[in-house]
């Protein structure tokens, strides 16, 4: 029954519509595919090779990033995936970065730096062009298609003033809506990762994404970190997935006569 | 009166009297033509025969093509096919003929919704 309101109230609010317009309509279910952005026909198989997170210290962003990717394109995605542990993928670009800058005077130059910002990012950036290092990837996994990039998982304080509308009644009894403007105090969490597929064979980039997802919390409400992860990491998978194999969004829509 | 003036108005009088006579009742058949293309392209749509409607509303379109609801059917069948860019032309074809119709701007916003998704934000 209560799965059966919103249905309801979605007629009545087509219904009232229809009255407005004065037109007939029909309501019709459809079923839209999104052909995948990507041509992935030349690939196998796929390796989810980890990814350079950074962020709040309380989720682990590439080792659940690697993890929660692997078992949606398990049922998703027509490719074998490849099972291998999650790249360190920070070390290694620490290491290539050592080789080839020789000037670096840290006193540990093989000491990640933590990273808190997107400008800390910057600094691993290089790794994804690094063509050898993903060739040989490829080599070691039968030239998969390879999917890496950046996670960037954080908290965020929203407070300040906002405006939301009020009920007001005057003397007669007579309601208004006023806007009123009040401090509010909210925190959350902002997800921002940025997906690379390469070319296991070439080691090559062949396409790349940003995504950005936020939710906020008033004060009073407690979220663990983990859980907004996932919620946030929920709303973009489809669109994630969408990159590789066909995805049907089903939907409704008005017929006009 | 100048016999030039009284020429045009006897002109003008001609055109109002033939000339409206003559082009409504094409525009009234133009519009049933298309109506029944519609009212087909509905029945065969709403048993799933999708390739027909499309065909249908594309001819209601040609016959009538300022006939909204030709346009935001054949936007619905374009999506239920896939074709993003067809739906979004038809889609802003009917918005731009009937702006205040809530049924087209209501497909329209879900659709875009959709469209959305296929173009990132970013890509390489």
């Amino acid at each position: 029954m209560t799965a059966q309101i919103p249905r309801i109230l979605s007629s009545l609010a087509v219904a009232a519509m229809a009255a407005a317009c004065g037109g007939s309509f029909s309501e019709i279910p459809i079923e839209t595919p999104l052909r995948p952005k990507l041509d992935v026909s030349g690939f196998e198989s796929i390796l989810v090779a980890g990814f350079i997170a950074g962020g709040t210290d309380d989720v682990d962003g590439n080792l659940e990033t690697t993890r929660l990717l692997r078992s949606q394109l398990r049922n998703q995605s027509d490719m074998r995936i490849v099972d291998s542990d999650v790249l360190p993928l920070i070390e290694v670009a620490i290491e290539s970065r050592t080789i080839s800058d020789t000037s670096t005077e840290r006193e540990d130059p093989l000491a990640p730096e933590p990273i808190l910002a997107d400008e800390d990012l910057a600094q691993y950036e290089h790794l994804f062009a690094n063509v050898d290092y993903w060739k040989q990837i490829g080599e070691e996994y039968q030239q998969p298609l390879i999917v890496t990039g950046t996670v960037m998982f954080a908290s965020q304080d929203r407070s300040g003033t906002v405006q939301r509308d009020q009920e007001v009644y005057d003397s007669f009894g007579r309601r208004s809506v006023v806007p009123v403007r009040t401090y509010l105090e909210r925190t959350g969490f902002v997800l921002r990762p940025r997906f690379i597929f390469i070319d296991g064979r070439t080691g090559a980039v062949l396409y790349s994404e940003n995504f950005r997802e936020e939710v906020l919390y008033n004060a009073n409400q407690t979220s663990p970190a983990l859980s907004s992860y996932f919620e946030l990491m929920d709303r973009l998978l489809p669109s994630f997935l969408s990159t590789l194999s066909t995805q049907t969004i089903r939907g409704t829509r008005v017929l006009l006569q | 009166m100048r016999p030039v003036f009284k020429l045009s108005i006897r002109f003008l009088v001609l055109f109002l009297v033939f000339g409206t006579l003559d082009v409504a009742p094409l525009v009234a058949d133009a519009r049933d033509d298309a109506r029944q293309q519609v009212d087909f392209g509905i029945e065969v749509a709403q048993r799933g025969l999708w390739r027909e409607a499309i065909y249908r509303w594309e001819r209601a379109a040609v016959i009538d093509p300022t006939y909204a609801a030709a346009h935001n059917n054949l936007a619905i069948a374009y999506e239920q096919d896939g074709d993003l860019g067809k739906a979004r032309i038809s889609y802003e074809r009917a918005l731009a003929l009937e702006p205040g119709n809530v049924f087209i701007t209501q497909n329209y916003e879900l659709f875009r919704e959709i469209n959305d998704r296929t173009n990132p934000q970013n890509t390489q």
